[in-house]
């Protein structure tokens, strides 16, 4: 991520201290993770520490330190997807993508996470790949699915 | 400033409006334990050991005194058998954390707390963030702060600042109420492998 693209963000935000979780928000949406020089850029703009960054990045689970896959695959494990069989979509998908929930793939085309409702109980088991909610999930359809996405 | 009258422990206390509980003790003469307190630093309110009972509207309420601002007529006890027992179970709790702090053990004696109850994590931090808060506060160098949150909370040194400003000033290391070496572990890692630390 360039400097002026950082730049526009914190401008955007008129450079207020106050502002920083939003800066944060809006260079993890554009950039889809945070790197140290971001970080330092920053802190240098906005006069804010840098353990303070610290501290916020690694306190919120929506700031990534290491970088993220093209497509966020969300993988619901709440109650109702659980007995419905989530473990297995889950299982399907890790085989799919040779990755673990948390991790990115070496040449970062997905992401992997496990979330604990979605608030679509009836869909269940459900599966959310960038923002697209992919309902009634059953490990034979995960392929058909993941294909799409490259 | 007007001047205010309080009663701690039967006590009667004159303190200077907008002080804590905390204060007023102390400069009565009466003793709280604290843990994440500092005369140099804002109040923090961590360790919540320093927790009081005051009387309030007929009924008694359990407030921590070192955040806690005297108010007029306050009736507050320091010592009480709910007191003891809270104090106990913090300190247990802190105990399966850094079971060996000096000051944590001579606190555990006077409360009986034990200090094998909980299943031992031994991080050596009590997150009192006396550490973090210094460096920010009275040296003005942010080169220590926390990282993540709840369960996984640790203080985290910046390698860029630290391995400019730590070596000649260390006077985080003797703040720590669990182990002096703690701090010096985390600093030194964080010099030796930056990379791992951010």
């Amino acid at each position: 991520m360039d400097k002026e693209r950082i730049d526009r963000i914190i401008d955007k935000h008129n450079c207020e201290p106050s502002y920083l979780i939003q800066v944060l928000l809006d260079i993890q949406a554009e950039n889809s993770w945070l790197p140290g020089e971001v970080l330092e850029r920053v802190a240098e703009r906005l006069q804010v520490p840098m353990t303070r960054i610290q501290h916020i990045a690694t306190f919120y689970k929506a700031f990534s330190l290491v970088p993220k896959g093209r497509h966020q695959i969300h993988v619901c494990m709440g109650t109702a997807c659980h007995v419905r069989g989530a473990s297995r979509v889950l299982d399907t998908v890790q085989g799919l993508t040779g990755i673990e929930p948390g991790e990115t793939d070496l040449d970062l085309k997905f992401s992997l996470e496990t979330v604990n409702c979605l608030g679509c109980c009836a869909l269940g088991p459900v599966v959310e790949i960038d923002g697209k909610t992919h309902g009634k999930m059953a490990p034979a359809l995960t392929a058909d699915v993941l294909i799409n996405y490259d | 400033m007007s001047e205010i009258l309080l009663k701690i422990d039967g006590q009667e206390v004159t303190a200077k409006q907008g002080i804590t509980l905390l204060d007023a003790a102390r400069s009565a003469g009466i003793s709280i334990p604290t843990l994440c307190h500092h005369e140099k630093l804002e109040p923090y309110g961590a360790c919540r050991l320093c927790i009081v009972e005051i009387e309030t509207r007929g009924g008694t309420r359990i407030v921590v005194s070192c955040v806690y601002p005297a108010e007029k007529n306050l009736i507050v006890r320091t010592r009480s058998e709910k007191i003891d027992r809270i104090r106990k179970m913090i300190l247990e709790l802190q105990m399966a954390h850094a079971p060996d702090s000096f000051i944590l053990q001579d606190l555990a004696k006077e409360y009986g707390a034990d200090r094998n109850r909980f299943e031992k994590e031994a991080s050596f931090c009590i997150h009192c963030g006396l550490c973090v808060r210094y460096c920010a506060e009275v040296k003005k160098k942010n080169a220590v702060g926390f990282i993540d949150r709840g369960i996984r909370k640790e203080i985290s040194f910046i390698p860029e600042i630290a391995s400019k400003e730590c070596w000649k000033c260390k006077e985080c290391f003797p703040l720590c109420p669990t182990e002096a070496l703690q701090a010096a572990y985390v600093l030194v890692e964080a010099l030796a492998f930056p990379q791992a630390s951010t």
